[in-house]
């Protein structure tokens, strides 16, 4: 029984990798990807890590995957064009650096020695694998590590925020939109270097202004205007 | 099944990963790919805590599966700052930095 699940598993963890590479569409590309996590998810489970692959299905094949959506929806996940520099030469290289990878690893690995490669593994006490003793675990000797992992996870947060922000790089009137904290506190016509020359005054927005101000306001456009002029 | 297989069909999932780096162009499919040696690499451990009868390995892929999501915020967000700045995506015509 173990060995038709692993082989049924094993098979489809492997196609679905060659389908992430060989797919032209990106969409198609993650979508191959989950099915190939939920197989390495089957495998996990036959290898008794059960929290693991608990974990693997719901934050990778759902969370993860789902943002890999979102972003293929919208960049765009058109085809990918069949340029003149990656040329077949290219490709069957590539093909043929995975090949030497793949028999430098089996030499590396099934080849090492290890007495136990060739069992089922050593004997486990009843609860391996399960959520207790990896929260056990996790709580009292890879304390340390579990709280690295979840200041990593912020700074990533805080990282892609500030890389995916809107800036105004493109068009200048997205920066002139923007206003601070300090408009809403500081009345309008106050004086900052803004309006001095005539600019926007951020202040007007926020608040609602008088009528002697905003004809002060008119007044200063026509101002800097006849100063255009 | 003996642990021996596990490690096969790893070594074959991480080396495919490996030629999706070299051979796609597009950088939301080298991000695919470099999941896939990242779980690769997640079932070799896995497969030897299974052999040594110890979840230390376990806690080593949860890690990895933390490190992994990390880089794919960062990199999903530098795909989506590329895609605001009308640049292409496409890896080889990114070479700004090239000299």
């Amino acid at each position: 029984m173990a060995e038709v699940l692993f082989f049924l598993a094993g098979i489809g963890a492997i196609a679905g990798a060659i389908g992430v590479v060989v797919l032209r569409n990106p969409f198609y590309s993650v979508l191959a990807l989950v099915s190939h996590l939920l197989s390495l998810a089957a495998l996990f489970l036959l290898l008794r890590a059960e929290f693991v692959a608990a974990a693997q299905v719901v934050v990778y094949a759902g969370a993860v995957m789902v943002l890999y959506v979102f972003v293929v929806a919208y960049v765009g996940g058109q085809d990918e064009p069949l340029g003149p520099r990656a040329g077949r030469g290219l490709r069957v290289l590539a093909a043929g650096a995975g090949a030497a990878l793949f028999i430098e690893l089996c030499i590396a690995t099934l080849g090492s020695g290890l007495q136990a490669i060739g069992t089922d593994g050593a004997n486990l006490e009843p609860g391996f694998g399960s959520p207790e003793q990896i929260g056990e675990l996790l709580l009292t000797r890879f304390l340390l590590p579990f709280e690295i992992a979840s200041f990593l996870l912020l700074i990533a947060a805080v990282g892609a925020v500030v890389l995916a922000r809107r800036r105004g790089g493109i068009s200048a009137a997205e920066d002139q939109a923007r206003y601070s904290a300090m408009d809403m506190l500081r009345p309008a016509y106050t004086g900052t270097m803004a309006e001095g020359v005539g600019g926007p005054s951020s202040g007007r927005q926020a608040l609602a202004v008088s009528p002697r101000a905003e004809a002060a306001d008119a007044g200063s456009d026509s101002d800097s205007d006849e100063d255009e002029a | 099944m003996s642990i021996g297989w596990y490690l096969a069909v790893s070594a074959l999932i991480f080396s495919i990963g490996a030629a999706g780096v070299l051979t796609r162009r597009s950088p939301l499919v080298v991000l695919l790919c470099l999941e896939l040696m990242l779980n690769a690499a997640n079932l070799d451990l896995i497969a030897f805590a299974r052999m040594h009868g110890n979840a230390d390995g376990q806690i080593f892929a949860i890690i990895v599966m933390v490190v992994a999501a990390c880089e794919v915020t960062v990199g999903l967000g530098l795909i989506v700052a590329m895609h605001r700045r009308r640049l292409p995506i496409d890896v080889d015509e990114m070479r700004e930095l090239q000299g």
